[in-house]
C-alpha cells in the first residue's frame, strides 16, 4: 500500500513538472510569429488558410485551450509548416514514422551492451587487483571519459571507411529488419553502447566488490557453496539490486536517442527531425518532441526510484 | 634560621629529585595541517589524477600561448590552400608528418604533377621520387606544392610590385604565359595554368602531347627576339628564354591590367612577407588547414581559449548561485526548501536543446555567446545547488552548530562560518567536473548546428568539427586534431576530477570505480 502511495505521488510530481515545463514551452513558444518559408511547388496562402483555420492567430490562452482540446479529443498535435516532406501533414503521424529507427537503435545497444558490460564488470570484480581487473578499468576510464561523438569519428572511419565493413550511412527506407538493414545500423548502435558498456562495467564492479566481501557471501562458502555457486546466486542477485534500475534508466533515457549519433551517421531518427524542427523553426513539431524529450528524461528518473521497490523486497519505498 | 641562600655552591652541584625525561614536555614543532593542505598531500599520491593535471595545464597552455606564437589568425584564410596536410619541418624526410599524401596514379596524372615541379623547381612530387609499376606511378603529392600555377590578373601597379619583388629577391613568381589559343579545350581544364605544353582532348579528357623522344612541348607565348612586346616584363627569365630566337611573353594584356601566370607557392611568400608584410612568411601548417583554409592549429588554440574562459566564467557564476540557493534550501528546510526545490526541480528536467532554442528565438540579435552563457547558466546551477542542500542537511543538525547557536551565533553566520566551509570541497570537485562538461555541452551544441560561434576572429571546437566531418573520408585530418583535443582534454578532467574527489572526501574512496 506504501509503494502505491508513493508511485502515486511519485507520478503526480512528474505530471506537474511536466505540465508546467510544457506550459512555459507553449507560451513561449506562441509569443513569437509563426515563419512560413514556403518554398517552390508550396502554396503558402494554403498554409496560411490552414493555420487560420485552426486559430493559430488567436489569443494565447485560446490557443492553449484549444491545443489541448485537440491533443484530448482527437490526438491531433498540429500540422508541419516548414519541416521538408511534412508540409500541412500532421504531426504526430510524422513523429510516429520517426520512430522505429530510434527506438531499435537503442533497443539493439541495450542488447549489446548490457551482457558485455555485466561480463566485464563482474570479471573485473572477480579479478580484484589482478592485471585483467587494471586493464578492464583503465579501458572503462577511457570510454567513460572520451565523448561518444569521438568514437563515433573511429568507428566511422576504421571500420565504414578504410575496412569497409558497413555503409558509412544508414540504408533508407522503412523495411528496418533486414539483414542489411541491420548492418547499416551497426556502427550507430556500436558508438553508442561503448559508452553504455563503460558504465554497466564500473558500476556492476563497483557493487559487486562491495558485495563479495559482505558477510553472507563468507556463510555461502562456509555451507559448502563453490566459488562460483556463491557467487553467482548470492552476490550477484544482491548487486543487481542497484544495477537493474541503472539498466532501466539507461534504457528510457536513451530512447530518446542521441541526436549526435543520429546525426553523424544520418538516421532518420526522432533526434534528426528535432534538429530540422528547430532549423527550420517548425514550431508545430517542435513543441511535440520537445514534449517528448522531456517526458522521456522525467520517465528515466522516476523509473528507478519505483523499480528499487519492485527488485528488492527489503526496500519499501514510502514507508516511515 | 634555616640559610636556603646558596650563592656559593656551584649549579652542577644540584640535580633533580626526580630522574626523568623532560624531553616529552617540549613543544610541538610541526606544523598544523590543515583541511586544504591535507587534500593536497591526499591529492599528489593520486598518481593518475597527477597526470590529468599535468595535461590539463598543458591543455591550458596550449590554448594561452599557441594564439600568439602561430603566424596566423583565426580570421586568416586562403582559398588555394585548403584541406593541406599537416607539415612539421622536423618531420620533412620522413613519410610522416610531412604535409604529403601517398597516391598511385596512371601515367597521365602523374606527369601532371611531376611535370609542375619540373617547371617551377617546387616539386609537388615529393622529392622527384616515385616508384612505377606497370602503368602505376606511386608518389608522395606534396600539398603544398601541388597547385602549381595559377593564372592571376593583376593591375598595372601590382605587377610591377611582384616584379620588383622578384628583382629584389631573385624569386621568380611570374612564370611565361600560355596564349589563349594552346590552353586546354576542354573548359574546366582551360582556366588550369599548370598545362605549360601542348595538350589534346581525348575522350572529353585532356591528354598531354609528347614528341617523338617523349618529351612535352612547350605552349609558351613567344615573339622574335629583339621585337617589342606589350608584356612589360624587365624582371628574372626562365631557363631556356631567348633561345632560337625566341623570347617568352609574360604577361597578356587584358581590358582591366595584365593575366600573369604565377607559381602560387612563391606568390604566397611574395604577398604575405612583401606586400602584406602580416608577419606570414612560408605557408607551413603544423595541423594543416580547414576546408575553408583556415590554420588549424590557430583555429583550435583559439577555440579551446575561448571554451576555457567560457567555462569558467559559467562556472563561477553557478558557483556563487547555486550556494547561496542551496545554502538557503538546506538550512531552513521544510516549507521553504519543498518549494525551492520544485522549482529547482522543474528546471532541471528541462533538456538543455529547449532552452538554448527557445532563448535564441527570444533573443535574436543577441550575441550567440551571451545565449550560451544564459543557457548553461539556467540548467547549471542547479548541480552546485544540490550539492550544497546535501552537505547543509548532514552538517545542520551536528553539536557543534548547536553550540553555535546556543553561543549566539545568527543564521548568517551559522551558514557561512560553521557549515558551508564543509560543502567547499564538494562544490571545488564539481566546479572542475563541470568545466569538462560544459566544453563537451558546447561542442555537441555547435556539431549539431544549434549555436554557431564561428564569427570573426572566434571559433570553437565543436564548429571545427562540425565542419570537418563532410571531409572525415577524404581529409581525415580536419577533425582528427580537435577529436584528440577533446578526448584528451575530457579524459584528463575526468581523472583530475576523481583524484580531486578522493582527496577531499577521504571516506568515499574507491566507491565509485
Amino acid at each position: 500500500m506504501y509503494m502505491f502511495k508513493y508511485i502515486l505521488k511519485r507520478l503526480g510530481l512528474m505530471l506537474m513538472t511536466f505540465c508546467i515545463i510544457m506550459l512555459i514551452c507553449f507560451v513561449l513558444i506562441k509569443l513569437l510569429p509563426i515563419p512560413i518559408n514556403a518554398g517552390l511547388g508550396v502554396d503558402r496562402e494554403l498554409i496560411e488558410a490552414n493555420l487560420r483555420a485552426r486559430g493559430y492567430y488567436d489569443p494565447i490562452m485560446v490557443q492553449l485551450w484549444n491545443y489541448v482540446k485537440r491533443i484530448v479529443t482527437e490526438g491531433d498535435f498540429g500540422i508541419g509548416v516548414n519541416m521538408p516532406g511534412y508540409i500541412n501533414q500532421p504531426v504526430w503521424d510524422a513523429f510516429v514514422t520517426r520512430l522505429p529507427p530510434t527506438v531499435l537503435i537503442n533497443v539493439y545497444s541495450t542488447l549489446i551492451g548490457v551482457p558485455i558490460g555485466l561480463g566485464l564488470g563482474i570479471f573485473a570484480a572477480l579479478k580484484k587487483n589482478k592485471w585483467q581487473d587494471h586493464v578492464i578499468s583503465t579501458g572503462v576510464m577511457i570510454l567513460i571519459a572520451v565523448p561518444s561523438i569521438v568514437y563515433a569519428f573511429l568507428i566511422q572511419y576504421i571500420f565504414c571507411f578504410k575496412l569497409q565493413w558497413f555503409p558509412l550511412m544508414m540504408a533508407t527506407g522503412t523495411d528496418y529488419f533486414t539483414g542489411e538493414m541491420f548492418l547499416s545500423m551497426l556502427p550507430a548502435v556500436l558508438s553508442m553502447c561503448l559508452g553504455s558498456i563503460a558504465g554497466y562495467a564500473r558500476y556492476t564492479r563497483a557493487e559487486l566488490t562491495e558485495v563479495l566481501t559482505s558477510e553472507f557471501m563468507l556463510l555461502a562458502r562456509t555451507k559448502g557453496l563453490t566459488r562460483g555457486q556463491a557467487t553467482l546466486r548470492h552476490a550477484l542477485r544482491n548487486a543487481m539490486v542497484p544495477i537493474f534500475p541503472m539498466i532501466l534508466s539507461e534504457f528510457v533515457a536513451v530512447l530518446s536517442g542521441s541526436m549526435i549519433i543520429e546525426n553523424i551517421f544520418a538516421i532518420p531518427g526522432v533526434g534528426m527531425m528535432y534538429l530540422t524542427s528547430i532549423q527550420v523553426l517548425d514550431y508545430d513539431f517542435f513543441l511535440l518532441l520537445s514534449g517528448f524529450y522531456t517526458l522521456v528524461g522525467l520517465l528515466a528518473g522516476i523509473v528507478v526510484d519505483i523499480s528499487y521497490g519492485f527488485i528488492d523486497p527489503r526496500i519499501r519505498m514510502g514507508a516511515r | 634560621m634555616e640559610n636556603t641562600n646558596y650563592t656559593h655552591i656551584p649549579k652542577e652541584q644540584f640535580e633533580f629529585a626526580e630522574a626523568r625525561d623532560f624531553s616529552h614536555d617540549k613543544k610541538l614543532v610541526t606544523k598544523p595541517v590543515g583541511y586544504f593542505h591535507d587534500a593536497f598531500r591526499r591529492f599528489c599520491k593520486n598518481k593518475g589524477s597527477i597526470v590529468g593535471a599535468i595535461i590539463i595545464i598543458a591543455l591550458i597552455l596550449f590554448a594561452i600561448i599557441v594564439p600568439f606564437c602561430t603566424q596566423y589568425t583565426v580570421n586568416y584564410n586562403d582559398t588555394y590552400y585548403r584541406y593541406t596536410l599537416p607539415k612539421n619541418e622536423l618531420f620533412a624526410n620522413t613519410t610522416f608528418w610531412d604535409g604529403c599524401e601517398e597516391k598511385t596514379l596512371n601515367k597521365q596524372t602523374f606527369d601532371y604533377y611531376y611535370l609542375m615541379g619540373e617547371e617551377t623547381g617546387h616539386p609537388s612530387v615529393k622529392n622527384n621520387e616515385y616508384t612505377q609499376s606497370g602503368s602505376l606511378y606511386t608518389f608522395r603529392l606534396d600539398s603544398y606544392h601541388s597547385t602549381g600555377c595559377v593564372y592571376y590578373r593583376a593591375e598595372l601597379w601590382e605587377y610591377e610590385k611582384i616584379q620588383q619583388y622578384q628583382n629584389e629577391t631573385g624569386r621568380q613568381v611570374i612564370y611565361p604565359m600560355i596564349p589563349l589559343s594552346k590552353r586546354p579545350q576542354s573548359s574546366s581544364m582551360r582556366s588550369d595554368a599548370n598545362y605549360y605544353y601542348e595538350t589534346r582532348m581525348r575522350n572529353g579528357g585532356t591528354e598531354i602531347v609528347y614528341d617523338e623522344n617523349g618529351d612535352i612541348i612547350l605552349a609558351y607565348a613567344s615573339h622574335p627576339v629583339g621585337e617589342e612586346s606589350n608584356d612589360n616584363y624587365h624582371s628574372i627569365r626562365i631557363e631556356g628564354d631567348g633561345e632560337n630566337g625566341e623570347e617568352y611573353e609574360y604577361a597578356r594584356l587584358t581590358d582591366t591590367g595584365y593575366e600573369i601566370r604565377i607559381n602560387y607557392y612563391e606568390y604566397y611568400i611574395y604577398y604575405h612577407t612583401y606586400y602584406l608584410q602580416d608577419g606570414i612568411d612560408e605557408p607551413i601548417f603544423l595541423f594543416g588547414t580547414t576546408e575553408g583554409g583556415q590554420d588549424i592549429l590557430t583555429c583550435l588554440a583559439s577555440g579551446a581559449r575561448f571554451s576555457f574562459l567560457f567555462a569558467i566564467c559559467v562556472a563561477a557564476v553557478n558557483l556563487f548561485v547555486g550556494a547561496i540557493y542551496g545554502s538557503i534550501e538546506g538550512y531552513y528546510g521544510g516549507k521553504i526548501d519543498l518549494v525551492m526545490e520544485r522549482v529547482s526541480d522543474i528546471l532541471a528536467s528541462v533538456p538543455s536543446v529547449i532552452v538554448i532554442t527557445l532563448l535564441q528565438l527570444h533573443m535574436q540579435g543577441a550575441s550567440t555567446i551571451l545565449v550560451l552563457f544564459l543557457a548553461f547558466f539556467i540548467t547549471g546551477w542547479i548541480g552546485m545547488a544540490s550539492t550544497t542542500r546535501m552537505q547543509f542537511y548532514r552538517y545542520k543538525n551536528q553539536e557543534y552548530v548547536l553550540a553555535a547557536r546556543t553561543l549566539g551565533a545568527k543564521n548568517r553566520r551559522i551558514i557561512w562560518k560553521h557549515i558551508f566551509p564543509n560543502a567547499l570541497g564538494t562544490l571545488v570537485t564539481s566546479c572542475a567536473l563541470v568545466i569538462p562538461s560544459m566544453i563537451y555541452s558546447e561542442v555537441n551544441l555547435s556539431y549539431l548546428g544549434i549555436i554557431n560561434l564561428s564569427s570573426g576572429n572566434l571559433t570553437s571546437v565543436g564548429t571545427l568539427l562540425a565542419n570537418g566531418q563532410p571531409f572525415l573520408t577524404t581529409y581525415p585530418h580536419i577533425i582528427a586534431f580537435p577529436s584528440v583535443f577533446l578526448a584528451l582534454l575530457l579524459l584528463s578532467f575526468n581523472l583530475f576530477g576523481n583524484g580531486l574527489r578522493d582527496a577531499f572526501n577521504p571516506s568515499l574512496r574507491g566507491s565509485e570505480d
